[in-house]
């Protein structure tokens, strides 16, 4: 078998020659692509790169429990293609997003329609999925919410007060993220990066970070990778506690609800006594972080961290014995393992269902590789697992920060990173609080970025979301909505 | 003068409940006169129409608050009684409260709304069980003082009975006036509400109608409750009225600790809830019926 049979490998953070790369026609690389999958891989990004006339499909696939990603390239053609999606679910909506962005056709593919941009029509106006019958009936949800949230429109088919078919229409919140790092990077590019989704501004901006440091073959010193994964660790505490809070609320469970909200706050605040921001941005920069904590410092953030974990621990054991809460929780939204490995649900809803998979156990980079998170799982799939999950997961970041916020290794805090590599690929996972953030970068001949690509694991949860809706009371709806809790904006880029 | 102690004592009880919660998670919450605030708020305001609605979207809940309030005035405020009594008078209360859902249903389909549509469902399919209960509690007790009217048939003398329709009145009252655990009155998830997203296309002065009654509904029921359960009649006119104005009280204060420390039920619970108020009820029917026989 000559090289160019397999798909190649590479590991979280690495660069490639994109001439290196195995290039089949697209007949192959579809079949390939598919035979990867089935060896147990997971489709973590799939995308076009315009080349001449045509486009080249790139397909980089993520093999667990070997620790290793594989990329496989098409050489460029136009038209269409056998779909993958027929065979593997979890390629339905990059195949979907392929065709809106470069016109490629998925021949066969069973529901092709945009992703997120308009076509002169509005984001989101398009034919949906409907179910005919007497006792049937649509609900149309937003794009406008009651709430203060992002929009997106939902599409529920019903019958009585259970859901047949729930389907998501995104797209309104597409500012072009993608489209505007081409022929960079730029001065804006960085800060685009922070906010592709607000809320995981580490997680998206640390990702960035990685390949653009792959890409000029450099690594950040140790103690800026180490201040990361604090902020990472920072970041999903404070989401994970006000998820819980918001779940404790959708079922009018007042304590639990309120308390959560106001720790959360305390946790946004340990990041902004590191960096200046709750939010983390400006923590992170290619090459390092612009600024070193003092001893004294974080000192305070050890001091403030105790109390909101035992703050976060009382709010939590109330939830936990509420009996009329885990009543709620319990069986709400429930998605099967066997349904989230085929349409490669990622993050805390992947774990809930069972599947061991998380970025930092996975595919450690940065300081993950010298202090490893244990992974967080439960089995059952439902609301109540994916709550757990994130208890468990608060926890357990919690043990991280206590062990690792003393343990810092002196020394820099930046590089200067080289000129990047012309022609060259680099990949690079993080474990968001939401799940798995993916940023792929490729070089053209010039030494500046010719395509960025990034799947926020929104991109992949959404279905999951939709999927876990089947047959539930659409009065659950909001619990489950917030169970999984997905990024508009992180889906829409 | 009874007239205007429902119109104005009607907002002040959300107040109170609002007040509880927030003390129990720790906030200073809203001023107890927030609503006093809001109506105003709203009769100064414009309304929207749809331009699919009909009248019925005006009339149902200026009809609705009518009912309610006619129906408050059947109810005696002891010691000084009714505004309004006569041999019956129980019956037509239940009628007129009924009136009042069927106005708030009707209004809420009229723009065609899928959510008001959902929401009238759910309201409608509460109601088949939580009339049930009503009129069995009211039965229990008409057959405990052997008449058909109000003024004689609340404050019984104290019996065993009178847990079991405390019990069941309290359910019912969470029940008919959307608390927790059947409705979450502070939710703005449309998908989850009852009775909010009934309500949720009217604006302006409507919506204050809206609001007012049902702030006069929850006062008409905290004071059944109170006067169905308490041997009201054989205190004193002064330590009657003290002791009315400290169930209503109590009443408000227990719905609020209710809202602090469960979480709603699910749709598909909901019934065997009101169900069990209706079975307080029917026993404590029972006991009324049987109850010297034994």
């Amino acid at each position: 078998m000559n090289a160019m049979d397999s798909f190649a490998l590479l590991s979280n953070g690495d660069a490639l020659a994109w001439t290196d790369l195995p290039a089949w026609s697209v007949d192959d690389f579809v079949g390939a692509t598919g035979a990867e999958i089935d060896r147990g891989g997971r489709l973590t990004s799939f995308f076009g790169v315009p080349e001449g006339d045509g486009v080249r499909l790139v397909a980089v696939i993520a093999f667990d429990a070997d620790n290793t990603l594989a990329v496989g390239r098409s050489v460029p053609f136009s038209g269409s293609y056998p779909a993958l999606t027929t065979t593997h679910e979890q390629a339905h909506l990059f195949e979907r997003e392929v065709w809106e962005q470069h016109g490629l056709v998925p021949k066969d593919h069973p529901w092709l329609k945009p992703v997120r941009k308009d076509h002169g029509k509005g984001p989101g106006v398009c034919d949906f999925f409907r179910v005919d019958g007497l006792e049937v009936h649509e609900v149309a949800v937003g794009p406008v919410h009651a709430g203060i949230i992002e929009p997106g429109h939902f599409r529920f088919q019903c019958a009585g007060e259970d859901v047949l078919h729930l389907e998501i229409a995104l797209g309104y919140q597409h500012r072009g993220i993608e489209e505007a790092v081409a022929g960079g990077p730029h001065r804006a590019t960085v800060y685009q990066m922070e906010t592709a989704s607000g809320d995981s501004t580490v997680a998206h901006v640390t990702a960035y970070a990685s390949v653009m440091e792959a890409l000029a073959g450099a690594e950040a010193p140790l103690r800026a990778q180490w201040l990361r994964s604090l902020a990472l660790e920072l970041e999903r505490l404070a989401n994970h506690t006000g998820d819980l809070g918001a779940l404790a609320g959708d079922v009018a469970f007042l304590p639990t609800a309120s308390a959560c909200g106001k720790i959360r706050g305390d946790f946004l605040n340990l990041t902004a006594l590191i960096c200046g921001n709750r939010f983390g941005r400006g923590l992170v920069r290619p090459g390092g972080c612009p600024m070193d904590v003092e001893p004294e410092r974080l000192a305070r953030v050890r001091e403030r961290l105790e109390p909101a974990l035992a703050e976060v621990e009382q709010a939590a054991g109330w939830l936990w014995d509420s009996a009329s809460v885990r009543e709620r929780f319990e069986g709400a939204g429930r998605l099967h393992a066997t349904q989230a490995a085929s349409i490669g649900l990622v993050g805390p809803a992947a774990r809930a269902c069972g599947l061991l998979r998380d970025v930092r156990y996975d595919h450690p980079t940065g300081w993950y590789r010298f202090a490893q998170v244990p992974v967080s799982v439960w089995p059952d799939g439902d609301v109540f697992a994916r709550a757990r999950v994130r208890w468990l997961e608060i926890q357990r970041s919690g043990e991280f920060l206590r062990e690792q916020l003393d343990s810092g290794p002196e020394g820099e805090m930046r590089t200067e990173l080289d000129a990047v590599a012309p022609d060259t690929l680099a990949v690079a996972l993080v474990e968001g609080w939401r799940g798995e953030v993916c940023h792929v970068a490729l070089t053209g001949a010039d030494g500046r970025l010719r395509r960025y690509k990034i799947t926020d694991p929104s991109f992949h949860n959404w279905t999951g979301l939709a999927l876990a809706m089947r047959r539930q009371a659409i009065s659950d709806f909001p619990v489950c909505n917030k169970s999984f809790n997905l990024s508009y904006c992180g889906f829409d880029l | 003068m009874r007239l205007s102690a429902w119109l104005l004592l009607a907002p002040l009880l959300p107040g109170i409940i609002n007040r509880v919660k927030a003390r129990v998670a720790g906030r200073r919450g809203p001023p107890v006169l927030q609503l006093y605030c809001d109506l105003a708020r709203l009769w100064r305001k414009g309304v929207v129409v749809s331009t699919l609605a009909s009248p019925g979207f005006v009339a149902g809940p200026a009809v609705a608050w009518v009912a309610v309030l006619a129906a408050a005035l059947l109810v005696p405020i002891l010691p000084l009684g009714a505004a309004l009594s006569f041999r019956g008078d129980v019956i037509l209360m239940v009628y007129l409260l009924a009136l009042a859902r069927f106005c708030t249903a009707w209004a809420a389909m009229e723009t065609g709304s899928a959510f008001e549509g959902m929401g009238a469902a759910r309201e409608v399919s509460y109601a088949v069980l939580a009339e049930a209960a009503l009129i069995t509690a009211a039965l229990a007790l008409s057959v405990r003082s052997g008449t058909i009217s109000m003024g004689s048939m609340l404050a019984p003398p104290a019996w065993t009975g009178a847990a079991l329709l405390a019990a069941g009145l309290f359910t019912l009252l969470l029940a008919e006036n959307c608390r927790v655990p059947f409705d979450d009155p502070t939710t703005h998830l449309e998908l989850t509400m009852v009775h909010e997203v009934m309500v949720l296309d009217h604006s302006g002065p409507l919506f204050a109608v809206v609001l007012h009654g049902a702030g006069m509904k929850l006062l008409l029921f905290s004071v059944l409750l109170v006067e169905a359960v308490l041997p009201l009649g054989e205190l004193s006119q002064a330590a009657a009225a003290g002791a009315l104005v400290g169930g209503v009280l109590a009443v408000a204060a227990a719905v609020g600790m209710v809202e602090s420390l469960l979480a709603r039920y699910a749709f598909k619970r909901v019934p065997l809830l009101l169900t069990t108020a209706f079975l307080f009820c029917l026993f404590a029917l029972l006991l009324a019926w049987k109850g010297g026989l034994a």
